[in-house]
């Protein structure tokens, strides 16, 4: 008996998942942004969700606007009455029109999807292939909300957290809320404390200018490297393209204790000047990667046109190659710049100067019993806001330089 | 210029291109050789070498000068000391000698027997041979004298002169001294094994994960619909944050006491008190009446991994599905394919080859992560992996010798990996 493929029971298996689903979150968001500890049983929604599921599947010749105003009502009066009120009942301590927005939400969203599942399916039995364009419909629903709720609650996390007082977060973890009644200075005082007491503007310049130097002469040096690798002939070419890759797998861990050792002895450990030659190296080879594979798409005819004119190659790289390239440039140039604007182990390993602390090296510092939470999570904010912005901004061409290069991370 | 198949170094244009090419490759090369290959072999020979963290300092001769008695008229008597230290504690020091240089005006009435006066220009100066200094050796050396003239001998003219020192050191990183006990002490280590295994399952587990859970995630972002472009970009977010501020907002999260999910847990009453997810090693779960110990910060550090990872997998993967022509889907549709069957004969063939390269390439970097593990656990609780096990013998416990020994067995681990990966990747994926 394949029960699975019967409409109606697929119907109520996915009206139980949904309504539990979205109970569940918009009960946790509640909780985080009231503050107010509400329970958690899942099981009124579950059983509301699976009756309106069947329900779903049966009643077909109605219209599509009729169909969901009752289906959102019976989820909303099965729901009230299942779970005896709660967290809807006048006795939990939300105020009356949260408790009804809670209860219109979990409705709302819980029949959207149900629908959006169900579609044209029937209670009878389905074929397998619509037995398996249901499923994926659920599936890919449910993987949409899941994915967008692990990768954004973490920051929303670090955010909200950076945002309250070590007073409010000792006494209710929960309330992830921002205290609207508080000044703009209180809200944002981890910050302050951050830039006026912890010198994180020395960080952030630090920062900027080992990044900024990391991609200046990570160009610098792997534009004429790939260009000489994509065009030009030279025993040895073929051979050396591959083993750009195997020393780009070589990984920090295995150099940092020789490096620490050798700059240690040479006394320039403790600069921003090692890290400055030791992120090119490490960007360089994927740097060379992502360029000559750019390059060896432009016609070589160009090439061969410059030389005719009369251009010797630099120019030809400066003026014809490079300028076609722009994207791909870029696109390394983003890359780099986050690479060695979140590297953490060499910075950790060198630095000993309080004044020559990178934003990585700084943030570590601050995870320490002494420094409050929310100190911590402002520094991750802190370095987290640039990267993001440019990610954000550039996303086109970091998505293509993530893509061609960074099986690394 | 590459219209020629022919390969032919010879011709006069082509030695020039030749000549061009070494040129334009020479500072990459340089820099990579000096960055990555010398330390790598560096790394081998640290690794047989015993050598701690303090012998990175390498030993040298302090001296200090003392003035005694009074120095004002002539014929007032004084002494003129120099106190000589090995400030290694553990190695010698040869051909160790001072050289001060002294004025006129005083006669030196008592000379230490390794000293010897020599004339200096129109002033003459103290050379002391000390021979060889062993290991945190120290001694004085006294010369006696008689002032004369009190313009040309002050204590201060006597001060001005820093005594020089000529020695030789030796240097416990460049010295040939060899030996084969840190790889004893590694491999012998009761928790060598353990932390191998834990390396093992933090690679296969969190590299397997990250690529279902991309091949999932590619999966939904295949299909359009509003708003998927800033889907698209917010599943990014967790690849393109700084390590160091998704660690620790995950360890703000789980925190025991302050964190949200156990105060969520503790509220529901799912859990009876606090969970330290990043510090208990092993929970006991019952299954059927089965208890099994569940390792849980590896658990939590292995889901950071997929977490963190898995943007890039579902990338690669939506990138390459995207490039797969729609019509042959139109035509398995109108000859009744399932979508599984569509997924399993059409889709999975093209996608084969990228999630074969992507596997191998995550296996090799998440063997080799260091910053998730030490920045979430610090290797506590049975998270220690050999990366972090390097960081632990080389600067915890200061024996480089012993991390650099691990960072060799990581090494090895990895030409093992590589070798594997360039027999197996396919042609066609770059």
């Amino acid at each position: 008996m394949r029960f699975w493929m019967i409409g109606i029971f697929a119907s109520a298996l996915t009206g139980l998942v949904w309504v539990a689903l979205w109970h569940l979150v918009f009960t946790i968001t509640a909780i985080l942004v009231t503050g107010v500890a509400l329970p958690l049983d899942l099981g009124p929604a579950a059983f509301s969700g699976l009756v309106v599921g069947a329900f779903a599947a049966l009643q077909r010749p109605a219209s599509l606007n009729r169909r969901r105003i009752s289906g959102i009502i019976l989820i909303s009066c099965f729901l009230f009455s299942f779970s005896l009120g709660t967290p809807f009942d006048p006795g939990s301590l939300l105020a009356l029109w949260q408790r009804l927005l809670l209860l219109l939400l979990v409705s709302v969203a819980g029949w959207l999807s149900i629908e959006k599942t169900v579609g044209p399916t029937n209670a009878g039995f389905m074929t397998r292939y619509g037995t398996e364009k249901f499923y994926i419909r659920l599936f890919w629903g449910l993987g949409l909300i899941m994915f967008i709720l692990i990768v954004a609650v973490p920051f929303y996390v670090m955010v909200m957290t950076s945002l309250k007082s070590q007073h409010s977060l000792l006494i209710n973890p929960l309330d992830l809320s921002i205290d609207y009644g508080l000044s703009v200075t209180k809200l944002l005082n981890s910050y302050i404390e951050l830039f006026t007491d912890y010198g994180f503007l020395n960080l952030l310049i630090n920062s900027a200018v080992v990044s900024v130097a990391t991609v200046m002469i990570t160009l610098l040096f792997s534009v004429p490297g790939a260009y000489a690798v994509a065009k030009l002939r030279f025993p040895g070419r073929h051979w050396l393209s591959g083993s750009v890759l195997l020393i780009y797998l070589i990984p920090a861990i295995i150099l940092v204790i020789p490096l620490y050792a050798i700059l240690s002895q040479i006394g320039m450990r403790n600069s921003l000047f090692a890290l400055c030659i030791v992120y090119p190296a490490t960007t360089i080879p994927v740097a060379v990667y992502m360029l000559r594979g750019y390059f060896a798409g432009l016609p070589s005819d160009l090439d061969d046109a410059g030389l005719m004119d009369g251009l010797s190659r630099l120019q030809i790289i400066t003026r014809i190659a490079m300028p076609l390239s722009m994207p791909a440039i870029a696109s390394v140039a983003l890359y780099v710049f986050m690479i060695a604007w979140n590297e953490f182990l060499f910075a950790f390993m060198f630095l000993d100067d309080v004044k020559l602390f990178t934003l990585s090296r700084g943030i570590v510092s601050l995870n320490s019993s002494e420094v409050p939470r929310q100190h911590l999570m402002a520094g991750a904010v802190i370095a987290t806001v640039p990267v993001l912005f440019l990610f954000l901004w550039f996303e086109r061409f970091l998505v293509s330089g993530l893509t061609a290069g960074s099986v690394k991370g | 210029m590459s219209h020629t198949s022919r390969l032919d170094f010879n011709g006069k244009l082509a030695r020039r291109e030749k000549r061009l090419a070494f040129l334009l490759l020479l500072p990459t090369f340089t820099l990579i050789l000096a960055i990555v290959l010398l330390p790598l072999v560096a790394n081998f020979w640290i690794s047989f070498k015993p050598v701690t963290l303090g012998d990175l300092r390498p030993p040298s001769l302090i001296i200090k000068e003392a003035l005694r008695g009074t120095i004002a008229s002539p014929g007032d008597i004084f002494k003129i000391e120099y106190r000589f230290r090995n400030s290694s504690i553990k190695y010698p020091l040869t051909e160790a000698s001072l050289r001060d240089n002294l004025p006129n005006g005083f006669l030196i009435t008592l000379l230490d027997p390794a000293c010897k006066i020599i004339a200096e220009g129109d002033g003459r100066a103290v050379l002391c041979t000390l021979g060889d200094l062993d290991a945190r050796a120290r001694g004085k050396l006294v010369i006696e004298a008689v002032l004369e003239e009190p313009l040309l001998v002050t204590k201060d003219i006597l001060k001005a002169s820093k005594p020089e020192t000529l020695f030789i050191a030796q240097n416990a990183v460049t010295s040939f001294e060899f030996t084969l006990e840190n790889y004893k002490k590694v491999f012998s280590a009761a928790e060598f094994w353990d932390v191998l295994k834990t390396s093992i399952y933090y690679t296969v587990f969190g590299t397997a994960g990250a690529l279902l859970f991309g091949l999932f995630a590619a999966q939904i972002m295949l299909k359009t619909f509003p708003g998927r472009s800033i889907i698209r970009g917010l599943l990014l977010f967790p690849y393109v944050a700084p390590v160091i501020a998704v660690a620790f907002s995950w360890v703000v999260l789980f925190d025991p006491f302050s964190g949200v999910v156990n105060a969520m847990l503790l509220q529901s009453g799912v859990a009876e008190g606090p969970i330290n997810f990043f510090g208990q090693r092993n929970a006991d779960i019952s299954v059927f009446g089965l208890t099994i110990k569940f390792p849980v910060a590896l658990s939590m550090v292995i889901l950071f991994e997929i977490w963190r990872y898995f943007p890039l997998s579902f990338l690669f993967i939506l990138a390459r599905m995207q490039s797969i022509p729609a019509d042959i889907y139109e035509a398995a549709e109108m000859d009744g394919a399932t979508p599984f069957q569509q997924f399993w004969s059409l889709s999975f063939p093209f996608i084969a080859s990228i999630l074969a390269v992507l596997f191998l390439l995550r296996f090799i970097w998440t063997f080799n992560k260091f910053d998730d593990i030490f920045l979430l656990t610090g290797g506590n609780a049975g998270t220690r992996t050999l990366t972090v096990n390097v960081y632990e013998q080389a600067f915890a416990i200061s024996n480089l010798g012993a991390g650099a020994a691990v960072a060799v067995v990581i090494f090895v681990f990895l030409l093992i990996f590589s070798i594997i990966f360039i027999r197996f990747s396919p042609k066609d994926a770059s």
